[in-house]
């Protein structure tokens, strides 16, 4: 527990198992993530860090433990428990889910700004007007030029493909955000805007992110705290730094010394 | 004057996983307490644990034993046991590290990073940089690198936009990790002054100053670090 700070936590995952057939997908995972916190999920490839992340964002239902997250009436409400609408209409409006690949989190055959308005109108807005100038705003908040409103995302570059999808996921003001690797593909100048337009707008919006990444360099840079996972299971977490320059475990002290130096 | 820091026989060790599971007893038994208007330099040659302390202290380090309590107004906060994000919260409000490498975000003015922890303490955007803008001013920042991001300074300039960064935000307690490390005789009197500063504002700090001249000129009392070695290492 906080010691002098006494807020409520904004998701609370106790115990959280997945299995495929008898293999295991993620095992045992418990944490508390806090309003405003960037929590990273580090580890190599098969490590369980998209399992746990579809786990948490209810894409996937875990075999067995709980997740529980603060509706914004204040109840803690047991994710799985919903109803469908009640979880659609959470996915849709309190929550973003930025992909590794655009095209998962866009649909590539309408506008830019149908994309972004396209969420506004899930949660009741119908007013021509205002759609379409709160995703001009959104546009500009992305660095997306006004002129590219009516273009489709199809001929757009990666990098701007991936900003799209960032603006269509923020537009709804949502409280929790998951990211699967936003970075993975681009090239590093790319990838340097988008880390840096992330990084402001989770912190300007007092956003909270869980963010799976296999890169340390965007977890030190995005996050707050850092989950190791290693065959399903989390074997260390804390402090990013304090996980990235004092690690204590052998995978860890693996991993970080496996960090190319520029 | 109140005290602002305890550390209460604090050890560290470092194990080598990928070495063999070497272990590197770094230090223990550390246990010294820092006043509010108070330096304490540390003492000793290199490797003996300097650093590591100060690591501690900010929580960027674990602490294997012992407490380090830290005063936030009417609490006692230990960073050995605390959660990550009062370690955040700590390093918002409380605990400021003055170092002297710079670590660079993509497209961030150099005026920008040196305002953030201002900015972060309640500042409005226009006083914190303005105040960023005066500190720069004052450590010879020359005035066309403000508005440009530091990763293309040289190491001299990035030092100072570091310590400007440390500086300008109220903190009860700094941590100076070598600060005026390869400053010229000018930037390293601006220094000095600002320790000084920071003494009269009743700010506690820890620093590690190998510079003989500025260490005499701020130091109130030293520590000698090799008394706190580990019995393993000696």
């Amino acid at each position: 527990m906080s010691v002098f700070q006494s807020d409520d936590p904004l998701l609370q995952v106790r115990n959280v198992t997945r299995y495929y057939g008898d293999r295991v997908g993620c095992a045992e995972v418990s944490f508390d993530l806090w309003p405003g916190e960037v929590l990273a999920i580090v580890g190599e490839s098969g490590s369980g860090k998209t399992t746990l992340l579809n786990c948490l964002s209810t894409r996937l239902a875990p075999t067995t433990g709980a997740i529980e997250y603060r509706m914004r009436d204040g109840s803690m409400r047991n994710l799985y428990q919903l109803s469908e609408a009640e979880r659609r209409l959470l996915m849709r409006t309190d929550w973003g889910f930025v992909h590794q690949n655009a095209a998962d989190g866009l649909r590539m055959n309408v506008s830019a700004g149908a994309n972004v308005g396209e969420r506004l109108m899930a949660v009741g807005d119908r007013h021509y007007g205002n759609i379409r100038s709160t995703a001009d705003d959104w546009l500009g908040r992305v660095e997306i030029e006004s002129d590219r409103i009516d273009d489709d995302p199809r001929s757009f570059s990666g990098g701007m493909r991936q900003r799209l999808q960032i603006a269509r996921n923020l537009v709804t003001n949502p409280r929790l955000v998951f990211m699967d690797e936003p970075t993975g593909g681009l090239d590093v100048s790319v990838q340097a805007r988008l880390l840096d337009l992330l990084r402001r707008l989770v912190a300007d919006l007092g956003l909270s992110v869980v963010i799976v990444t296999h890169d340390l360099a965007v977890a030190r840079l995005l996050s707050h705290r850092i989950m190791v996972m290693r065959q399903g299971n989390v074997i260390e977490s804390g402090l990013t730094d304090q996980v990235l320059d004092d690690p204590r475990e052998p995978y860890t002290q693996l991993l970080v010394s496996s960090i190319l130096q520029v | 004057m109140p005290v602002r820091l305890y550390l209460n026989n604090v050890g560290k060790s470092f194990t080598m996983h990928l070495q063999g599971g070497s272990v590197i007893p770094v230090v223990e038994n550390v246990d010294f307490s820092v006043e509010a208007g108070e330096c304490v330099v540390l003492g000793g040659p290199s490797g003996a644990g300097k650093s590591s302390i100060l690591k501690m202290i900010y929580g960027n380090y674990r602490c294997d034993e012992g407490q380090i309590l830290v005063t936030v107004d009417d609490n006692i906060v230990n960073v050995a046991g605390a959660e990550p994000r009062d370690i955040l919260k700590l390093r918002d409000d409380t605990i400021g590290y003055v170092s002297q490498f710079l670590r660079t975000i993509p497209r961030v003015s150099a005026e920008e990073v040196v305002a953030e922890p201002l900015i972060a303490q309640g500042t409005s955007e226009t006083e914190g940089l303005e105040t960023a803008r005066a500190l720069l001013s004052r450590l010879n920042v020359p005035e066309r690198l403000w508005t440009l991001p530091p990763a293309t300074f040289s190491g001299g300039e990035q030092q100072r936009v570091n310590i400007a960064r440390g500086f300008i935000a109220h903190y009860p307690i700094l941590l100076l990790d070598e600060p005026t490390a390869s400053l010229d005789a000018a930037n390293r009197a601006v220094v000095v002054r600002l320790v000084e500063e920071k003494k009269k504002q009743g700010v506690a700090m820890v620093g590690i100053l190998h510079d003989q001249d500025v260490r005499e000129e701020i130091a109130d009392r030293i520590i000698d670090v090799t008394a706190f070695r580990s019995e393993a290492a000696a």
